[in-house]
């Protein structure tokens, strides 16, 4: 045996030196599970509990709008949407061309869709199509097994049952964006979220939202759930009663028709936004699908500007209805007397330039009154001119123009009082004496919204209190049905004796009722109506070619009524509509008897 | 010497450690295919004890089979896994895209298996008949060279990249261990064998991803670079995510909830990493080692030549297989797709393993018998 043995004590030798080798190799090993299991222990746990828990968002219901009389302005609809979890998916394109037929998207659509979401979590569903019918939801219930990461996700579709009515007002939902996720109100909030985007949904979003709840799920590596770990339930929005009264807002919305412009209604003593309109409108069902960027694009480029809300971002000169400013400015600072008179040629000659009258002929001898019922241009520049400019922007100012209403709704314009302040600082310029008389018409560098004309009247109207507009009355709280109301705001009051009051007031009702007013297209024959008109020149209309409707003038007119003690003040603008009288002041006219009408009907019951 | 029954010279020692991991396969193949609606009629677990039991009829048959007498067929052994070879070549049926199996009767039956193991006494018996004191110089080992060609060439034809390289490495390590004349070129071949893989997977992370798919279907036609990724990421995260006390016997997710793939088969260590922690990890690897340091000692101590190489060849396989397995469900090494013997389900594996153990008791009772 040895001597066998001896003969290959180089191959035992060699054998040794393998074993040696072997129980390195295996030191390695014990090595990297030493680091894989302590060391990094608590990163693989973790990836361990990504890969096996996944929260799924349970969305809330938003809260119901209902105008003032509990008409609902927008519900919920339990929609079927259908979505890709990419996590789950291996082969991207075979699934779109899975589904595509049965859905009725192109290919590319759907691809465009998950191009534009590179930021949204794999884990989460990203819809693909909202609404999807009931045969589409069976046909792709019943092929689950071949199409992996594809999910069908019911959630609470909004509902705009009046469609363009009041769409501005009360605005539409959307996904939340890139940047809003980064912003402090949405903090909580997680992608693909339906927020809102405008108007009322916008403004008291945190009201209507609700608190999305969570649902912590074990799932298997395909995705599939296989028991739920935790869930905090979703939490609904409280529902929110509006002012606005839906049948007002559709007189006012037939009123104004397809003309192109903005209504507003609002209680005279409380603010209360009684109607809000704004034409073209668009259809709020429509806005709050999620939107392709090419249909997005489509709505952003029309002309038009139909998302543009006119009633609070629209700025427009406020033309003859400043006169009403001009007039208390006068009063206030002494410069005129409603007695003394002067008298109208059809212009006035100012330095080098001719100031026209609107009308060629002249007024003849006038007075203050006659000044504001005809609408005499003249008077007003002598005024203007004995004023100052600066004056004039601090009347202006204290009837709340060139500063934002404060209305309850996103991105309100605060359009432009100017001054030699002002010019010094954005023109670089100082002002000119002859500037002093195109504001003095409400023109030049003046631009107010529709809103702001509407609180600027109401101010007289309401005996010189400035009440801030404003369109949500009450909220219901989902929880217990609570109701909490909010009490008007008044936001400055204007220092104004009761015969200032009355001249100015007088004047307005001239505007209606005197031989030779203005509104005379207002007279009602159920209320007594004050009002003024104005026709704004459209700015920079010499810039730009001739002979389009772009450059006909804005027909404005505001009023209050009854006239002793006001109940509603409507501001109408019509985009290039031509003369305020003529064009503004029906639609004017037909809502407030309307409201009155309704009003009488509701005392008889 | 003194004279000893047959029985009473089996290694019980090394046999208990045998079914110690033989316990522990079944125990955790039964984790792995566990499932709670529990539906499966006929659980893979218990199709493994049935295998075991044939397994270890297996181990002692070659047990009692005279080492010299399976050498003296070793030849016409190797002769017919060849023709099995080709037989799976023509006629195999396809099991994961690979053609590897064989039926035979209900059963199916993996040649390339019982290959590495022939193969292995085929070259043992080559080099016993002609031995070369001062080592073989490179032209004798072309024979042996042609030996180790035929079945590596028809193994990764099949595909099998892991079974064609273990018998490559054994061969390697033969080779090694009967002396080459150059020791340069013995120790330098020898070195390169052994840290192929590590050296593999250095160079393999630092390819480009078309580089490996270019590279990968090259070897392999049918493979999924992307799904071989996945693998490995899953496996490590079980082993990681066990840390120190493990998650415990049927709590692995990551192989309860699907993520880790082939859990019963290749990754069954990665299962078992999760469910026992570093504590079990450390524990079976050191019955691992274990059992290749006693398969060395029979070598080492064999009665003559023949035994040496026989023994160091078959334990060789064994030792091998381990590496590769669990440096794969480590992530140290690439995914082969080797079983981890005496652990990952699978007749085949089972038997030829336990069966060449076998020999490995032959020729350690040997050495007390007739000097």
């Amino acid at each position: 045996m040895t001597d066998l043995q001896d003969k290959n004590k180089g191959l035992q030798q060699r054998i040794k030196y393998l074993r040696g080798f072997v129980i390195f190799v295996f030191a390695i090993i014990l090595f990297r599970g030493w680091h894989m299991q302590i060391i990094k222990g608590s990163h693989y746990k973790r990836l361990a509990e990504n890969n096996r828990v996944r929260t799924v968002i349970l969305p809330p219901l938003r809260g119901i709008i209902y105008d003032r009389n509990g008409e609902v302005l927008v519900k919920n609809v339990p929609s079927f949407n259908l979505g890709l979890v990419l996590a789950d998916i291996n082969d991207i394109d075979k699934t779109i061309k899975r589904i595509a037929p049965v859905i009725n998207l192109a290919p590319d659509n759907i691809k465009e869709k998950i191009n534009s979401s590179k930021y949204y979590d794999p884990f989460s569903p990203l819809t693909i199509k909202e609404d999807i019918s009931m045969r589409e939801v069976a046909i792709i219930e019943s092929h689950k097994w071949n199409l992996q990461g594809v999910v069908i996700v019911v959630e609470g579709r909004r509902e705009y049952p009046n469609k363009e009515i009041a769409a501005h007002l009360i605005g539409y939902v959307g996904e939340i964006t890139q940047e809003q996720l980064k912003e402090e109100e949405y903090i909580s909030e997680p992608m693909g979220r339906m927020i809102g985007q405008n108007g009322i949904e916008k403004f008291y979003d945190s009201i209507v939202r609700g608190r999305v709840g969570r649902k912590n799920i074990e799932v298997d590596a395909a995705g599939r759930e296989r028991r739920v770990l935790n869930v905090t339930e979703p939490v609904s929005g409280d529902n929110v009663v509006l002012s606005i009264d839906l049948y007002l807002q559709k007189i006012a919305e037939e009123a104004l028709a397809d003309k192109k412009g903005a209504i507003v209604a609002m209680d005279t003593n409380t603010g209360e936004i009684l109607a809000l309109v704004s034409h073209p409108a668009f259809d709020p069902n429509i806005m709050s699908k999620r939107l392709s960027s090419k249909m997005w694009q489509k709505i952003v480029s029309d002309p038009y500007h139909p998302l543009n809300n006119r009633a609070i971002q629209g700025i427009y000169p406020p033309g003859s209805v400043f006169k009403i400013v001009m007039a208390y400015g006068g009063l206030e600072g002494g410069h005129i007397d409603p007695n003394n008179k002067i008298s109208c040629k059809g212009g006035m000659q100012f330095g080098k330039r001719f100031f026209r009258d609107w009308r060629a002929g002249g007024h003849g001898v006038v007075a203050l009154h006659k000044a504001i019922t005809e609408s005499c241009d003249v008077y007003f520049y002598q005024l203007g001119n004995r004023m100052e400019i600066d004056n004039i922007a601090r009347y202006a100012n204290l009837f709340g123009l060139g500063e934002t209403t404060g209305i309850d709704l996103p991105s309100e314009k605060k359009g432009l009082v100017p001054s030699t302040e002002w010019k010094l600082a954005n023109r670089k310029e100082r002002w000119y004496a002859g500037e002093t008389l195109s504001v003095s018409i409400g023109q030049g560098y003046l631009s107010v919204t529709p809103l702001q004309q509407a609180v600027m009247v109401n101010a007289i109207a309401n005996s010189g209190f400035i009440v801030r507009p404003r369109v949500l009355k009450s909220v219901i709280s989902d929880k217990d049905k609570k109701t909490f109301e909010f009490p008007p705001v008044e936001t400055g009051s204007i220092a104004i004796s009761e015969s200032m009051l009355n001249t100015i007031k007088n004047a307005l009702k001239g505007v209606v009722y005197d031989n030779g007013g203005t509104g005379w297209a207002a007279r009602s024959t159920v209320v007594d109506i004050a009002g003024k008109t104005g026709t704004a020149q459209v700015v920079g209309r010499r810039f730009q070619g001739v002979g389009s409707w772009k450059y006909n003038d804005h027909a404005w007119f505001v009023a209050f009524a009854p006239v002793n003690k006001p109940k509603i003040t409507v501001a109408v603008l019509v985009e290039h509509g031509g003369h305020g009288g003529s064009v503004a002041a029906p639609i004017a006219k037909r809502i407030i008897e309307e409201y009155f009408k309704l009003n009488n009907l509701m005392e008889q019951i | 010497m003194i004279k000893k029954s047959s029985l009473g010279l089996f290694d019980w020692k090394a046999f208990i450690f045998i079914v110690i991991i033989l316990f522990i396969g079944v125990m955790t193949i039964y984790s792995a295919t566990y499932n709670t609606a529990g539906e499966t009629t006929n659980p893979l677990y218990l199709k493994q004890i049935g295998w075991i039991i044939f397994g270890i009829l297996f181990l002692f048959l070659g047990a009692s089979i005279d080492y010299q007498n399976i050498a003296k067929y070793a030849y016409y052994l190797y002769a017919i896994s060849l023709l099995l070879l080709l037989l799976v070549a023509i006629i195999g049926s396809s099991g994961f895209g690979a053609q590897r199996w064989l039926s035979i009767g209900g059963f199916r039956f993996q040649p390339s298996e019982l290959a590495k193991l022939a193969t292995v006494l085929a070259i043992t018996r080559y080099f016993s008949d002609y031995p070369a004191r001062y080592g073989y110089t490179v032209k004798e080992l072309l024979i042996p060279g042609f030996i180790i060609a035929i079945p590596v060439l028809l193994v990764l034809k099949q595909p099998d990249l892991g079974t064609s390289l273990v018998i490559f490495f054994v061969s390697f390590a033969l080779i090694y261990m009967v002396k080459i004349r150059s020791r340069l070129f013995g120790f330098s071949a020898f070195l390169a064998l052994m840290l192929f893989p590590f050296a593999w997977h250095i160079f393999w992370m630092n390819l480009k991803e078309y580089q490996k798919t270019r590279l990968l279907t090259f070897v392999n036609p049918t493979a999924d670079p992307t799904g071989t990724g996945y693998h490995v990421i899953q496996s490590k995260i079980a082993v990681g995510s066990g840390g120190f006390w493990g998650k415990g016997l049927l709590e692995s997710t990551q192989s309860h909830l699907n993520f880790l793939p082939a859990r019963h088969t290749d990754f069954v260590f990665a299962v078992f990493a999760e469910e026992w922690g570093f504590i079990g990890f450390t524990i079976l690897l050191l019955l691992y080692v274990a059992i290749i340091s006693w398969g060395l000692d029979v070598a080492i101590k064999a009665r003559d030549r023949l035994g040496m190489l026989m023994a160091s060849g078959i334990i060789s396989i064994f030792t091998i297989y381990c590496i590769l397995n669990t440096g794969m469900t480590l992530g140290i090494v690439p995914v082969v797709g080797i079983p981890l013997p005496l652990m990952s389900y699978g007749g085949t594996s089972l038997i030829t393993t336990l069966f060449s153990l076998g020999i490995l008791f032959n020729i350690k009772k040997k050495r007390f018998l007739f000097t």
